[in-house]
């Protein structure tokens, strides 16, 4: 498959300054990216996940060009971005969760109207387009609506449409979900799905929801103190973080704690009991072998957070 | 070119959709305007024909200054605010990874926020003037398109000067204050407390030759058809030779900031 992103030990290192004394000012420098190495295939869909200060921010600012690597060679789509970035801008789309590219006080119509000028998109395929995100995000009844009166969802929607009207040919996703609503959650999700495959773009998904991923994404990659330190499917990710899923019981009663072969009770507090099990398994059998044993009145499960599965990473390396 | 078009619409729009605030804009100039034109009558009256204006051309002068007052942001209100906010977060990464000019987005936006302001808050408090004072209005057409003119031109200047202060807060991380010492000297030298001519010797001189007197001084002196001929074509030349100064002066300093974002992350 053809490389459309390629990064060749990437780094960008800042320099602080601190004061130190009256005057005197301490120089020190911090590796925010540091050898990173990977490349993306045209129409892959991949997650970049890692904690605050991770450098994912750092990584797309790269790959747009907004910040040059202080080493290491980075290509997308053969250009390099801190050279050419206005020539690159008219071919990736960026949304980044909480900033908005629209137009605050006017109708959602009118920043479409300034995309269309901004990237010089043909009338006939504005059109197509706008139609296209309009129908598949829903936002009918949203282009006449001031920007600051849509929720935080149809905004989110809204600068998704405005990330894609001039057909980027890979699309850059900084937290999409973040502060969305269940039903917002999946509109999103199934829209960047349908994208990527009816249009073969390229995405590069950054979040903090592991269900993204789950639901997105094939590979996905890890990057701490600016490291790679996984690339591969989601699935391994879990074994090697051994990652938990906990399945949250309401009994009837106040019970001992629940004992099943299938997962371990790690807490109990008065009638709601908290099981773990691996991330690897389903459910399903844990919950009707539940169901069958116990006096179930209500469930919930709660997914492993991503910044457990990296902290159960670090704690498996630094055993070994 | 279009694409700057649709942003200078977009911001002249986006001012006209707070119709309150207008309407108390207008309400506040007007005001200023009576509190103004008395006190310049009563100095008028003691001093006659003070810096070559009796007191009709000296009214006039006021609520020229009023008119212009939201146009040119010389208290503050431009687009400065936003983008020195948006340097200030970090925003203005976002801004880079579109393909357009920075200087240019940001004039289109300020021209349109000035026009909007020309009309809606400057024709009204300038035709309450009117009826409330006798007024020097030009008799021609040719003076009012030859003072239309002159305030774009000032638009301009009054642009280049702001957005040299907004850029500072690439470096000063907080750009208020700086917008605060340029709010000062705007209001002082563009001739907004007293007209420039009324000072004597070097201060005024000098006071004249500075940028801001692009802003309200020359076009006002334009209105009252103080200048016409080659008097008018200096005026022009003036004005755009500061224009095209400072907006170099911008760009270069946009250069700079760029490669700083760039290079530092901002």
């Amino acid at each position: 498959m053809e490389a459309f992103i390629e990064l060749d030990g990437v780094e960008k290192v800042f320099d602080v300054r601190r004061r130190a004394g009256l005057l005197r000012r301490e120089k020190s420098q911090v590796r925010a990216v540091d050898g990173l190495s990977f490349t993306v295939a045209r129409g892959e869909m991949v997650g970049y996940i890692g904690p605050n200060g991770a450098g994912k921010s750092t990584t797309i600012k790269m790959l747009t060009g907004i910040l040059t690597p202080s080493g290491g060679r980075l290509r997308v789509a053969g250009i390099d971005p801190a050279r050419e970035r206005t020539r690159l801008a008219r071919r990736i789309g960026v949304v980044f969760g909480q900033r908005t590219t629209l137009w605050w006080d006017l109708p959602l119509k009118d920043s479409y109207r300034l995309m269309h000028r901004m990237y010089r998109i043909p009338d006939q395929r504005f059109r197509e387009n706008l139609e296209r995100c309009v129908e598949l995000l829903d936002l009918g009844e949203l282009l006449e609506v001031p920007v600051r009166q849509l929720s935080l969802g149809q905004r989110m929607r809204g600068d998704i449409a405005a990330a894609l009207l001039h057909d980027p040919e890979v699309l850059y996703l900084d937290e999409p979900t973040i502060g969305l609503d269940v039903i917002s959650k999946a509109k999103v999700r199934d829209f960047l799905r349908d994208l990527n495959a009816d249009r073969g773009t390229t995405v590069l998904l950054t979040t903090h929801d592991l269900t993204d991923i789950e639901q997105l994404c094939r590979r996905v990659m890890v990057i701490d103190h600016g490291r790679l330190m996984y690339d591969g499917a989601l699935a391994g990710l879990h074994e090697v973080g051994e990652s938990e899923r906990t399945l949250i019981v309401d009994l009837e009663r106040e019970l001992p704690p629940v004992v099943i072969d299938l997962a371990r009770t790690v807490r109990v507090e008065g009638p709601r009991q908290w099981l773990a099990f691996p991330a690897s398994q389903s459910a399903a059998p844990l919950v009707s072998a539940l169901a069958a044993r116990y006096p179930v009145m209500d469930l919930s499960l709660r997914e492993p957070d991503i910044e457990a599965v990296i902290a159960k990473m670090y704690a498996g390396r630094s055993g070994q | 070119m279009r694409l700057y078009g649709v942003v200078m619409v977009g911001w002249f729009r986006r001012y006209a959709t707070y119709r309150m605030a207008t309407a108390a804009g207008v309400f506040t100039n007007t005001a200023f305007g009576f509190i103004m034109a008395y006190t310049y009558t009563a100095l008028w009256d003691e001093r006659p024909q003070l810096g070559g204006y009796d007191v009709s051309q000296a009214v006039t002068y006021v609520w020229l200054g009023q008119a212009l007052l939201m146009a040119c942001a010389l208290m503050g209100g431009g687009f400065e605010d936003e983008l020195i906010e948006r340097i200030r977060t970090g925003d203005i990464a976002t801004d880079l990874y579109r393909p357009a000019d920075l200087q240019l987005w940001w004039l289109a936006c300020d021209l349109g926020r000035a026009f909007f302001h020309l009309v809606g808050r400057g024709v009204i408090p300038m035709a309450i003037g009117a009826f409330a004072f006798d007024l020097t209005l030009p008799g021609s057409a040719l003076t009012w398109i030859a003072f239309l003119v002159c305030v774009v031109l000032g638009l301009l200047v009054s642009f280049a000067i702001r957005f040299l202060v907004a850029l500072s807060a690439f470096w000063l991380m907080d750009g208020s204050g700086m917008a605060q010492i340029s709010w000062l000297a705007g209001m002082f030298f563009s001739g907004m407390l007293l007209p420039l001519t009324v000072f004597p010797g070097t201060l005024g001189e000098v006071a004249r030759a500075l940028p801001w007197s692009s802003v309200l001084q020359i076009p006002a002196d334009v209105f009252l058809g103080k200048r016409t001929g080659w008097a008018l074509a200096e005026a022009y030349a003036f004005q755009a030779g500061w224009a095209l100064a400072l907006l170099g002066a911008g760009r270069l300093l946009q250069t700079a900031a760029t490669r700083r974002v760039v290079l530092q992350g901002g």
